[in-house]
């Protein structure tokens, strides 16, 4: 395969596309626009975004994301997103207002970007990014990912990689950009599925939140969180006010609010408050809109280079802009190398440190809580012997007796090859087992 | 029965619809810096392809700025819908300023709206500032007709008034504060993990009893209760001996922590269930940062040896608490505990204890700041709450815009520039070069955005003849002929997010704003704050 390069030059006619330029990929056909300088229009852009996925403060990009393309005359735009739209989004998510609380955002976005600006076609999906198979994203020359959780972002990323490596021609590789924020920070990265560093490879700069142990919550609580949590996992277990627990129904988390002032006190600990609760059950993370409006636009700024070619992209080179507005403004900008043991995108299975001592269980337990997998239902297979399985049920009874036994006793050896699966990620990941030494 | 019937009759006591509108931003700013924002009354003139301003201005009104202001003598054209998200094909022909207002109104009921549209030259901008409103802030966007800027600066100078300009054509942009003075901050917002404040190098008396009690016969506690032990504690305990056999003195260079930790780490039990001790080893990964001599940072000396050369100034409750703080350490040679103590493996009633020992401690130091504020001119009627804050976080206030500086000329700030160049050419290629090219290129003067480039570097050069010659100045000046004084959309969103950032930052007097340019490229997607 081919491998698609932007545009390195820097001048060029005043932002039309160059007919002779390179391009990223073949089918991107950039018509000349007769209408706005400044500006280039494009034909057969698909793009797919997720406007938000509630609960962690991406909501805001799929707005600004659209508002940006279609300013940037990309002509047919697909998004997908299957929350629904709540009051507290109405502080960034500019296309929605009061009247719109409990409407499907995708809809609702798409068709005021589409009455808003001439010419521009919005298709909404009101569904999960997990619906749609590989052949749908085929039909897309570039992806830009909005997203609100880590799990999202590898699925879509793992997509677009066994994408790219499956095709015959660099049609197959679609850019993949990616933006986040929280408070005042912010990220946009761009992506070359195959190619450049994959979001699988950059796993360890996302590593999962030491989690409270759970004795401190049971027993000896030091903080209001510790509380909050007490109530929100024990208590709402033991008790069961509501058949389900809704974390948006002000019923239930005053509940949760009120137990966890009542043990607060019991404890002498300070600080509970509504919105300390609501903030710690639904892992709350702040979002302005002027940091989505400065992460989408980065991302759709590159979008719009890869399309045009009218400057150099991120992606080859510097592939990251960190930006931070906390104490000034500091951006770093920096390429992030591709990982040639990464479980998707690279060539070679990654080491996997275990004593063959340690059950099977405590063995999938593990790959919840490493950085380099941060896989919650894996199953596990080696060179024909199927280990564990999560699914069907069949498989899964037959080969349960596995997870008390030792790596050993399973007749698993030093050096041994693994393929780990989990329903998250439509992709295998694969591991050699490196046993540490005997510690006795 | 009756516990089910209290909980279904149970009323919600949840947030308001504003607070819950709020929500996110709330957990940054607070109430106090929405109060800010809702009380603002901002001035954009917008001029140009008009965009970046708007932009700008979108981001606020989400926030719930109080009220704006747009000040734009255009109409509506057919290339104003090619770069202008607010507005549409029915606004061709009729005002900018008023269709813009309109349709930025429409993203939050409760902000206050108005426009001028005939604002086209100094004159007219001159009425409009002569009229009783005031502004908190005005925004204004290159290129402005001429005797303009000087109308606007005036009125910054004459009210105090911060002022941004903002330039935005092609793949770069870039904007500039002006503060009406120098701009102190308490409410920094530090990272979480720099505000740890423990002290272990001058504890209190109230501290080291604690410390003495729980320790007084370690070695016969039960694995429970040593495995129990808070880590300040634990290093309190270990310091001390290390003191005993180190004739007085603590561990203080990179080889005496090294070894120090090394105690801590024979002292930790191996020999119960669980095979160690996590409080053990978070005292272990403590000592690097944690037993350290209390120091004054740079950014609180510049406040302690600020001098006033504004009487008014000298008379705000940020100076008075400064000098009142100035006190207490010149007295005590320390800074006010901060108060806060992180989450550490510990009982709870142990940790509740150690944690009001340490806030006690605060309160009194707080007591003492206040005590001398109250005997400054001008202290008597400052809140608890503005000390309290100001010795929480006395370690991150910052100024910005010190006038007590004097900036360095244009000419000294591109010696450096090209000279930090030359050494990043040196280190590689993934050294980043100036940006000060941009900013040159993009300042020269307005009515040329048709300029080519080589008039472009011809007019940087007289200006700054140490750029003659310079390939960079050379490549932005063929991007911006290219532009040809037009706006990207995606590089005005990018720094209409950038502005609103520090408009929020200057209003609520929270986080820290720039000092005092920020350039933008948006080809090589990054930013450079210069003090120009």
């Amino acid at each position: 395969m081919e491998v698609p390069r932007a545009n390195q030059t820097h001048a060029g006619p005043v932002y039309k596309p160059r007919s002779g330029g390179r391009r990223i990929s073949g089918p991107i056909r950039a018509v000349q626009d007769s209408g706005h300088v400044c500006h280039t229009s494009h034909r057969y852009f698909l793009l797919e975004t997720e406007t938000n996925g509630g609960g962690s403060g991406a909501g805001g990009l799929g707005c600004e994301i659209l508002k940006n393309l279609a300013m940037s005359k990309f002509k047919d735009i697909h998004v997908i997103d299957m929350d629904t739209i709540d009051i507290s989004n109405l502080n960034r998510q500019f296309l929605f207002r009061k009247s719109d609380v409990g409407k499907f955002k995708a809809e609702v976005a798409a068709k005021f970007v589409e009455q808003r600006v001439k010419g521009v076609k919005i298709t909404a999906h009101n569904k999960r990014i997990q619906d749609f198979d590989d052949e749908f994203y085929k039909q897309f020359q570039l992806v830009i990912c909005g997203l609100d959780s880590i799990e999202a972002r590898r699925w879509i990323n793992a997509m677009l990689v066994s994408i790219a490596e499956e095709s015959e021609d660099p049609d197959g590789v679609k850019p993949l950009i990616d933006g986040g924020t929280e408070g005042f920070k912010g990220q946009a990265r761009v992506i070359f599925p195959s190619f450049t560093s994959c979001i699988e490879c950059q796993l360890d700069m996302h590593a999962p939140r030491a989690a409270v142990p759970l004795c401190t919550i049971a027993s000896i609580p030091r903080q209001p969180e510790h509380c909050v949590e007490w109530a929100h996992v024990i208590a709402w277990e033991q008790e069961k006010p509501f058949p389900k627990l809704d974390k948006d129904d002000p019923e239930h988390v005053t509940w949760i609010y009120q137990k966890a002032l009542k043990r607060a006190e019991e404890f002498n600990i300070p600080g509970i408050t509504y919105s300390l609760t609501q903030g710690t059950i639904k892992n709350i993370i702040p979002a302005i809109a002027s940091t989505n409006a400065i992460i989408a636009a980065a991302c759709c700024n590159e979008a719009f280079k890869i399309a045009t070619t009218t400057a150099t992209c991120l992606g080859f080179e510097n592939n990251y802009m960190m930006y931070s507005g906390n104490d000034s403004i500091y951006t770093y900008t920096f390429k992030h190398e591709k990982k040639e043991d990464c479980p998707v995108c690279g060539r070679e299975a990654r080491p996997l440190d275990v004593d063959p001592n340690m059950t099977l269980q405590d063995l999938l337990d593990s790959f919840a809580v490493r950085p380099e997998a941060q896989l919650k239902k894996p199953s596990i297979r080696a060179e024909g012997k199927t280990l564990y399985m999560q699914v069907p049920q069949s498989l899964e009874e037959q080969t349960r007796p596995n997870l008390n036994k030792s790596l050993k006793d399973l007749g698993l050896e030093n050096g041994q090859e693994v393929v780990v699966t989990d329903p998250a990620f439509p992709l295998e990941f694969n591991f050699f087992f490196r046993f540490k030494a005997e510690s006795s | 029965m009756t516990e089910e019937l209290e909980q279904t009759t149970l009323i919600p006591q949840g947030p308001s619809d504003k607070e819950k509108k709020y929500d996110r931003q709330l957990r940054l700013w607070a109430a106090s810096g929405q109060a800010a924002l809702e009380s603002a009354n901002l001035l954009l003139i917008n001029s140009g392809a008009g965009t970046v301003g708007i932009e700008t201005l979108k981001n606020l009104v989400l926030p719930g700025i109080g009220k704006f202001t747009i000040a734009d003598g255009a109409v509506v054209q057919d290339v104003d819908l090619g770069v202008n998200f607010f507005l549409d094909e029915s606004c061709l022909g009729k005002s900018r300023a008023q269709c813009c207002t309109e349709l930025l109104l429409e993203l939050n009921p409760e902000v206050d709206g108005v426009w001028n549209s005939t604002v086209t030259d100094a004159t007219s901008l001159q009425e409009l500032l002569n009229a009783p409103e005031t502004f908190t802030m005005i925004m204004y966007s290159h290129p402005l007709q001429p005797g303009m800027l000087e109308a606007i600066e005036a009125y910054g100078r004459q009210h105090r008034t911060p002022l941004i300009a903002i330039h935005s054509v092609g793949f770069y942009s870039y904007f500039r504060i002006t503060l009406p003075g120098t701009f102190p901050t308490v409410d920094t917002h530090p990272d979480q993990t720099a505000t740890t404040d423990l002290r272990l190098l001058s504890p209190w008396p109230e501290l080291s009893e604690f410390a003495n009690e729980m320790t007084k016969d370690i070695d016969n506690l039960d694995h429970h209760d040593h495995g129990h032990i808070p880590m300040v504690v634990i290093l309190l305990y270990y310091l001390d001996i290390w003191k005993k056999e180190h004739g007085g003195a603590y561990p203080t260079s990179y080889g005496e922590k090294t070894e120090f930790r090394q105690l801590i780490s024979k002292a930790t039990r191996r020999d119960n269930p669980e095979g160690g001790e996590e409080n053990f080893d978070e005292a272990f990964a403590a000592v690097m940062q944690h037993v350290t001599l209390p120091s004054v940072p740079s950014s609180l000396k510049q406040v302690f040896d600020y001098e006033h050369k504004d009487e008014q100034d000298s008379k705000s409750s940020f100076w008075i608490i400064a000098e009142a703080l100035k006190q207490f350490y010149t007295e005590n040679q320390r800074l006010p505990v901060a108060g806060g103590l992180p989450d550490m493996k510990a009982q709870s009633s142990v940790y509740i204890k150690l944690q009001n020992i340490y806030k006690d401690k605060a309160r009194q130091d707080v007591n003492d700041v206040l005590s001398r504020v109250r005997k400054i001119s001008g202290g008597e009627n400052i809140d608890l709450e503005e000390v309290e804050l100001f010795c929480k976080n006395a370690r991150f206030v910052k100024l910005i815009n010190n006038t007590g500086e004097a900036p360095p000329s244009m000419e000294q700030i591109i010696e450096r520039e090209l000279s930090n160049d030359e050494i990043a050419a040196i280190a590689g290629p993934e050294m980043p070069t100036s940006l000060i090219p941009i900013y040159l290129a993009l300042s020269v003067p307005s009515q040329s955005s048709v300029a080519s480039a080589d008039e472009i570097v011809t007019a940087v050069c007289q200006k700054a003849p140490a750029l003659e010659g310079n390939e960079r100045l050379t490549q932005v000046a063929q991007e911006l002929a290219r532009a040809a004084g037009g706006e990207l959309h995606n590089i005005s969103a990018v720094t209409g997010g950038m502005v609103a950032q520090e408009v929020i930052k200057i209003i609520t007097n929270q986080y820290v704003p720039i000092d005092n340019t920020c350039v933008f490229d948006g080809i090589e997607s990054r930013c450079q704050v210069l003090r120009l």
